[in-house]
C-alpha cells in the first residue's frame, strides 16, 4: 500500500507522493500570488472608512461593500475611464501585433542569414548622424541636416566606408539591438518627446506604438531567435528545394512550428504596452492617455485613494487575464512532435 | 540552382525593418542625451538655456558631493568581507593566467585585464559597503543588490514552477494563468499594492505583526526591512516573466528522448539534467540578460513603496536620476543615465562573451 503511494502504476503518470507534493509547491505559490489580488480586489469595495480603520477581510461579515469607487469609475468619470481604455486597448494590440510581425522575421533572419555589415558603413553612418544632431543644435532646420547628412552618408558609402575590411556578424546586430533597452526611460523621455513634437505627433496613438514598438523590438527578436534556433533545419531544407520562397517557408513552416514561443512573446509585448507610464505620460496630453495615468491620478493631494486605485487595476487586468486564458492552450506540449519524421 | 531576385532580397527584407525602427526611436535620444549630460539647464529670462560644461556632471558625481549617494560610504571590510574580495581576485586570476597561457593577441590581454580590474573594483565596491561594519551602500549597490538577489530568486523560482506546471497533473491550467498575473498588473500599481500589504496597522498582515510582536516595527524605517520589501514585490511582479518563457521552452521541447528516457527508467532528476536542460539553456541564458537589463532599470517599486528612503537606503540609480531630473538637473540626470550605460553594456558584454566560449553558442 505505501509503496503505491511513492511509485506510481505506469512510468508515465505520476505518483501520488509526487503529485501531492507538487501540488502543494503550487499552492504555495497560488496563494502568494493570489492574496495580494484578494486585498486589491475587497479594496475596491471598501468604503474609505474600512481602508483606514485597519486590516478588514471578509466582506459582509468584517465590514459592508460598498459600489461607491465603481460608481465614481465607471459613471462619474466615465467618459474618460472608456476614453482611456479603448485607447490603452487599441495601442498595445497593434504595438504587440507590429513588434511581433517585424521582430520575429528579424529574428529569423538571424538564426538562418549570415550578415556582415561592415565597420566602416556603420562608422560613417554614426558620423553622419552626429554631424545632423549638431548642425541641428547649432540652428539649421532639420529637414535640411538630415538632408545633408543623408547626401554624405551615401557618398561616403562608395568611398572612405570600403577601406575598412572588418566585418561585424549576427551577434553584434543582436547585441546593439538588446542594448538599446539599457538606457532608462528617464533619460531618452525628453529626446523623444522632442521628435515627436517636431513631426507633429504628440498626444496621438501613432507616437506611443512607434515607440512601443521600438522598444519592445529587442524583447522579441531575442526571444523569438532561441526559438527559431531549435527548429530542425531539414524541414527548410526539403522545402527549399521544392521551390518554396524564403517568405513561405518564414509563414507556413517556421512560424507554425514556434507558436507557443509567439504566443508567449506577444503576451509579453502586449503586457508591457498595457503597462507602460512614462512614455505615456510624456507622449500623451489628453487624447491618447493610457490607464497607468489614471492610476497614478488617484494618488492625489488627499494622499492615495485606494479604493479608485484598485478599481482601475481591476479594469486594467481582467482583459488581459481573458487573454492570457485564451491563449494559454497554445502554449502547449509536443508541438514539434512527429514534424521531422513526416 | 537559380537565385530569383526575392531570394536574394530576402535577408534585407527580414532585417531592416526591425533595424530601420529601432534606430529612429533610438539614435536621437542616444546621442541628445549624451549632450545633455554634458550640459547643465538653465533658467534665463527668455526661457531655458543649455549650457556646455563638459565632464563636469561625472566629475560631481564620481568625485564631487554626490559621491557618497552614488557609492556610499566605504570603510574598512570585515574578515569575511575580505575573504570575498580575495576569492573573486584569485579566480578573475586564474583566467587571466589560463588566458596568457593561450597567447592571445595582446588586444584581447589587455581587454581582459581591465575587464577584470573592472571588476575587482566593483566587488571592493560591494564589500567595503555591504560587509562593512560602517559602511553604507550607495545607489549603485542597491541596484546591483537587487539585480542579483532579484533575477536569481526569480530565475530559481520561475525553473521549480515551470518544471512542476510541465507534468501531467491536473488542473495545471488554473496554476499557469494564476502564476502570470502579477505580471498582468501596471508596475505603478504593483508598487500601491505592496504598499497597501506592507502597513503595519491596516495592511492584511497586521495579525502578523502583532503576533511576532513586532507591531511597532515600522519596517519603512530599517535600511534592510525596506530594501527586502522592495526585493519581495520585484520578486513578486517578474517571476511569471521566467515562468512563462521557461515554460514554453521545456513544453517545446521534443518528447521522444523523455520517452525514451522513462521507458529506460531514468529517474527526473537524470532526466532533467540531461535532456531538460541542455534544451532549455539558450533560453535560460537570454532571460537572464533581459532580466539583468530591466532590472537595472528598477525604479517604481522603490519609488512608491519607499520613496527610495529612509534617506536614500533603497534608492537605485533610474530612481536618483529621476530625483534629481524633477529637481531640474536634467544635465546630472542624463549623466547618471549614461554611467548605467556604461555599466550595464559592460555587464551585458562580459556575460555574452563568457557565455560565447562557454557555450560555443548565442
Amino acid at each position: 500500500m505505501m509503496r503505491s503511494f511513492f511509485r506510481s502504476s505506469s512510468p508515465f503518470r505520476l505518483s501520488p507522493f509526487r503529485m501531492l507534493v507538487s501540488y502543494l509547491i503550487l499552492g504555495f505559490w497560488a496563494f502568494l500570488i493570489l492574496f495580494p489580488l484578494y486585498w486589491l480586489f475587497i479594496t475596491a469595495f471598501k468604503l474609505p472608512a474600512a481602508v483606514n480603520n485597519g486590516p478588514f477581510y471578509i466582506p459582509f461579515v468584517d465590514f459592508q461593500p460598498s459600489l461607491h469607487a465603481w460608481e465614481y469609475v465607471l459613471v462619474e468619470i466615465g467618459n474618460d475611464t472608456v476614453r482611456l481604455f479603448t485607447n490603452t486597448v487599441g495601442v498595445s494590440l497593434i504595438s504587440a501585433s507590429l513588434a511581433l510581425v517585424v521582430g520575429s522575421g528579424a529574428a529569423y533572419a538571424l538564426t538562418r542569414f549570415q550578415y556582415r555589415p561592415k565597420v566602416g558603413t556603420v562608422l560613417v553612418f554614426l558620423g553622419c548622424v552626429l554631424l545632423a544632431v549638431v548642425f541641428t543644435v547649432l540652428g539649421v532646420p532639420w529637414p535640411l541636416a538630415v538632408a545633408v547628412a543623408i547626401a554624405l552618408f551615401i557618398l561616403s558609402l562608395f568611398t572612405i566606408a570600403r577601406r575598412f575590411k572588418r566585418a561585424l556578424s549576427n551577434n553584434d546586430i543582436a547585441f546593439w539591438l538588446i542594448s538599446q533597452r539599457i538606457l532608462p526611460p528617464v533619460a531618452v523621455v525628453i529626446p523623444i518627446y522632442v521628435v515627436f513634437q517636431q513631426l507633429r505627433l504628440l498626444d496621438t496613438w501613432v507616437a506611443l506604438i512607434i515607440t512601443y514598438v521600438a522598444t519592445n523590438l529587442p524583447i522579441v527578436v531575442w526571444l523569438m531567435r532561441d526559438y527559431f534556433a531549435s527548429i530542425p533545419y531539414e524541414l527548410e531544407e526539403s522545402a527549399q528545394i521544392d521551390g518554396a520562397s524564403r517568405f513561405r517557408i518564414f509563414n507556413q513552416i517556421v512560424l507554425p512550428l514556434s507558436l507557443p514561443g509567439l504566443v508567449a512573446t506577444f503576451l509579453f509585448v502586449l503586457v508591457f504596452c498595457w503597462n507602460e507610464y512614462l512614455l505615456a505620460l510624456f507622449l500623451t496630453n489628453a487624447r491618447a492617455q493610457t490607464m497607468p495615468l489614471a492610476v497614478v491620478a488617484q494618488n492625489a493631494t488627499r494622499g492615495p485613494q485606494w479604493w479608485y486605485m484598485s478599481v482601475l487595476v481591476l479594469i486594467m487586468i481582467v482583459p488581459v487575464i481573458a487573454m492570457a486564458i485564451a491563449l494559454e492552450r497554445y502554449i502547449a506540449r509536443g508541438l514539434l512532435v512527429g514534424a521531422v519524421k513526416g | 540552382m537559380r537565385i530569383s531576385p526575392s531570394e536574394r532580397l530576402a535577408p534585407a527584407a527580414f532585417i531592416l525593418p526591425a533595424v530601420l525602427v529601432v534606430l529612429f526611436v533610438s539614435i536621437f535620444p542616444l546621442i541628445l542625451s549624451l549632450f545633455l549630460s554634458l550640459s547643465r539647464l538653465r533658467f534665463q529670462a527668455g526661457g531655458l538655456e543649455l549650457q556646455f560644461v563638459g565632464l563636469d556632471n561625472y566629475r560631481k558625481l564620481l568625485l564631487g558631493n554626490e559621491q557618497k549617494v552614488l557609492f556610499g560610504t566605504l570603510s574598512e571590510p570585515s574578515p569575511l568581507g575580505w575573504a570575498i574580495l580575495a576569492l573573486i581576485a584569485a579566480s578573475l586570476g586564474l583566467v587571466i593566467y589560463r588566458a596568457a597561457r593561450r597567447r592571445l593577441s595582446i588586444g584581447a590581454l589587455v581587454g581582459r585585464l581591465f575587464a577584470a580590474a573592472v571588476l575587482v573594483g566593483l566587488t571592493y565596491l560591494v564589500v567595503a559597503t555591504l560587509f562593512a561594519p560602517e559602511g553604507r551602500p550607495g545607489t549603485l549597490v542597491v541596484t546591483m543588490l537587487y539585480v542579483v538577489v532579484g533575477v536569481a530568486c526569480q530565475y530559481l523560482i520561475g525553473l521549480g514552477l515551470a518544471l512542476l506546471c510541465a507534468q501531467p497533473l491536473p488542473g495545471r491550467r488554473f496554476f499557469r494563468v494564476v502564476f502570470l498575473l502579477p505580471m498582468m498588473i501596471t508596475p505603478v500599481g504593483v508598487g500601491y499594492l505592496f504598499r497597501m500589504l506592507a502597513d503595519t496597522n491596516k495592511g492584511p498582515l497586521e495579525p502578523l505583526w502583532i503576533a511576532l510582536g513586532m507591531q511597532d516595527f515600522a519596517w519603512s524605517n530599517n535600511a534592510w526591512g525596506a530594501r527586502i520589501a522592495v526585493m519581495i514585490g520585484d520578486i513578486w511582479q517578474w517571476t511569471p516573466f521566467m515562468f512563462i518563457v521557461l515554460l514554453a521552452a521545456i513544453e517545446a521541447q521534443e518528447i521522444e528522448p523523455v520517452e525514451a528516457a522513462i521507458v529506460d527508467g531514468a529517474s527526473s532528476f537524470d532526466i532533467f539534467r540531461h535532456i531538460t536542460l541542455p534544451a532549455i539553456l539558450p533560453v535560460s541564458t537570454t532571460l537572464i540578460l533581459i532580466r539583468i537589463i530591466e532590472a537595472f532599470k528598477i525604479i517604481d517599486l522603490p519609488n512608491i513603496l519607499t520613496n527610495g528612503g529612509p534617506g536614500t537606503a533603497t534608492e537605485t540609480l533610474t530612481l536618483y536620476a529621476y530625483r534629481i531630473w524633477r529637481a531640474l538637473d536634467i544635465g546630472g540626470s542624463a549623466a547618471i543615465a549614461y554611467i548605467l550605460l556604461f555599466l550595464v553594456t559592460f555587464i551585458a558584454t562580459l556575460y555574452v562573451r563568457a557565455l560565447r566560449s562557454r557555450l560555443g553558442t548565442t
